[in-house]
Formats: C-alpha cells, structure tokens, sequence
C-alpha cells in the first residue's frame, strides 16, 4: 500500500512541477507550485517527517507563496502578451541540461540500491525502522528538537539574525520614502 | 525502503527546475524554480534523514528558513526593478550592457 501512495503522489508532484514551468500565465504557475508543495508534504509524512510535511504546508505553501501571488497581483501581471519562453534553441539547451542532470542524478540514485551501499558509504547508517523507534519514543516533534536545540543552537541563533536582516532588507528595499 | 525511488524522484523535480530557469524570462517564474530546487534538496534530506537520524529533517528547518528570507527580499528587489523598468522580462533588464 505504501509504494502506491508514494508513486502516485510522486507522479502528482512531478506533473505539477513541469506544468509550473510551462504555464504562461505566472498566477497559474504559482497553483501548479502549490500542488507540488502539498504533494511534497504528503511524501514527507511516507518519509517518517510528519512534523518537516506539516511545516511544508505551513510556511512553504501557505506564507512563501501567499506572498508570491501578493507579488504577481501587485504588480498585474496577466496572461496577456508574449510568452516569456525562449524559442527551439533555448528550450533545446534547457531540455540538454535537465536531460544530462537526471542521468547523473538517476544514476547515483542506482549506487544506492547495490548491495552494501549503506554500510560502506553512510557513516553511522541505523538499522531499520529505527527512526520509527524514536518518534515512538521521543514523539515526532521531540526528536526534533532534541538536536536542533542541543546540535545545531548556534546555527539556530544565527538563523534568527538572518530573518531580521531580511526583514530590514526587505523593507529598505521595497520602501518608497524611508 | 524507499529510500532509491524518493532520490530519483528528488532528481527529476530538480532537474524541472533547472530547466525551467534556463526555459523562461520572467524574473518572478525564475524565481519560483529556485524555490522549486530547494523543495527538490529537501525531499533529499528527508529521504537519507530515514537512514542516517533526525539530524537530516533539522536541516530541512535551515533551508525553509533561508527559502523564506531568500523569498523576502528576492520579491523586494523584483519589486525595486519593476518600478524603474516597469516589466520583469529579463530582456528588458539590460542596462550593464555596453
């Protein structure tokens, strides 16, 4: 049951992705995105990061895209006029690129799949299940928050100074008058 | 184990990415296939975070809060821009050529 849910929600994410390129319109490219934001979401909760999908759909589809399409409304862009897609030549290197990326990409996904891959690439691999284990034991936010806030508090404090620096940014930026 | 079939999916939505910057003009669809990359790496992460700990899943925390900040001010400058060249093709924004 759970590989087809995977592939199915793979396949939506996929599909929208590509339809998110295409569009001409940027407000229905904005749409595909968030479709392929949820599905995303529902991949990570097959992945065992039921709390990652939740957050996904928090701050990825909800503010980061809301804000978005506050732009492309501010700014009125419509359908109409040209399309902004280069001609055969550059969508032909474009298509060569992505191509040539997904056969690197797909085939170290292949070196995964051999035998004695965990063992000899991954560091400290756990043994099966064991994440399942954790959540069991420490619930799904706890075994987070354990290393963000003992392994990583610096880079977490830092964090924080750079989202107020965006927010500055982002005004002075915007701003007419300041 | 779902581990092979999540990177290659990863794989494929990257590379729609990838093309999708090369493909297009308008700054603000740019724009929104960086942030596709970036959910791309992401279900990476979340993928080995099975194998190798919770510390891969703490990483997705960092990117979304860099994508967020990035998405801020990316959209301020776009904002910027548009007021002096009153269009967002990138053919029109051309103003470093000699």
């Amino acid at each position: 049951m759970l590989p087809v849910f995977f592939w199915g929600f793979s396949g939506v994410a996929v599909v929208s992705a590509l339809l998110c390129v295409t569009r001409k319109s940027p407000v229905a490219s904005a749409l595909w995105l968030i479709g392929t934001m949820f599905a995303l979401a529902a991949l990570y909760v097959l992945l065992d990061a039921q709390f990652i999908a939740v957050i996904q759909v928090l701050v990825y589809a909800g503010a980061i895209m809301v804000l978005f399409l506050f732009v492309i409304m501010l700014l009125n862009l419509g359908p109409t006029g040209p399309s902004d897609r280069r001609g055969w030549f550059g969508g032909g290197v474009a298509a060569l690129f992505g191509a040539a990326l997904v056969a690197q990409l797909w085939g170290l996904s292949r070196a995964v799949r051999t035998e004695g891959f965990a063992s000899q690439t991954l560091a400290y691999p756990l043994p099966a299940g064991e994440l399942q284990r954790m959540q069991d034991a420490q619930g799904v936010v706890g075994m987070l928050a354990d290393p963000l806030f003992r392994q990583y508090l610096v880079p977490f404090e830092i964090t924080s100074v750079l989202l107020l620096a965006a927010i500055v940014g982002a005004v002075v930026l915007a701003k007419r008058k300041i | 184990m779902l581990l092979a079939p999540a990177l290659g999916v990863s794989a494929l939505i990257f590379a729609i990415g990838v093309g999708g910057v090369l493909l297009r003009r308008n700054v603000i669809i740019i724009f929104m296939c960086v942030e596709l990359m970036l959910n791309a790496v992401n279900l990476t992460f979340v993928a080995l975070a099975q194998q190798l700990g919770p510390q891969g899943q703490v990483i997705v925390f960092f990117v979304m809060a860099v994508a967020a900040a990035e998405a801020a001010v990316g959209l301020a400058v776009i904002l910027g821009v548009y007021r002096h060249q009153e269009s967002v093709n990138l053919q029109d924004l051309n103003l470093l050529r000699g």
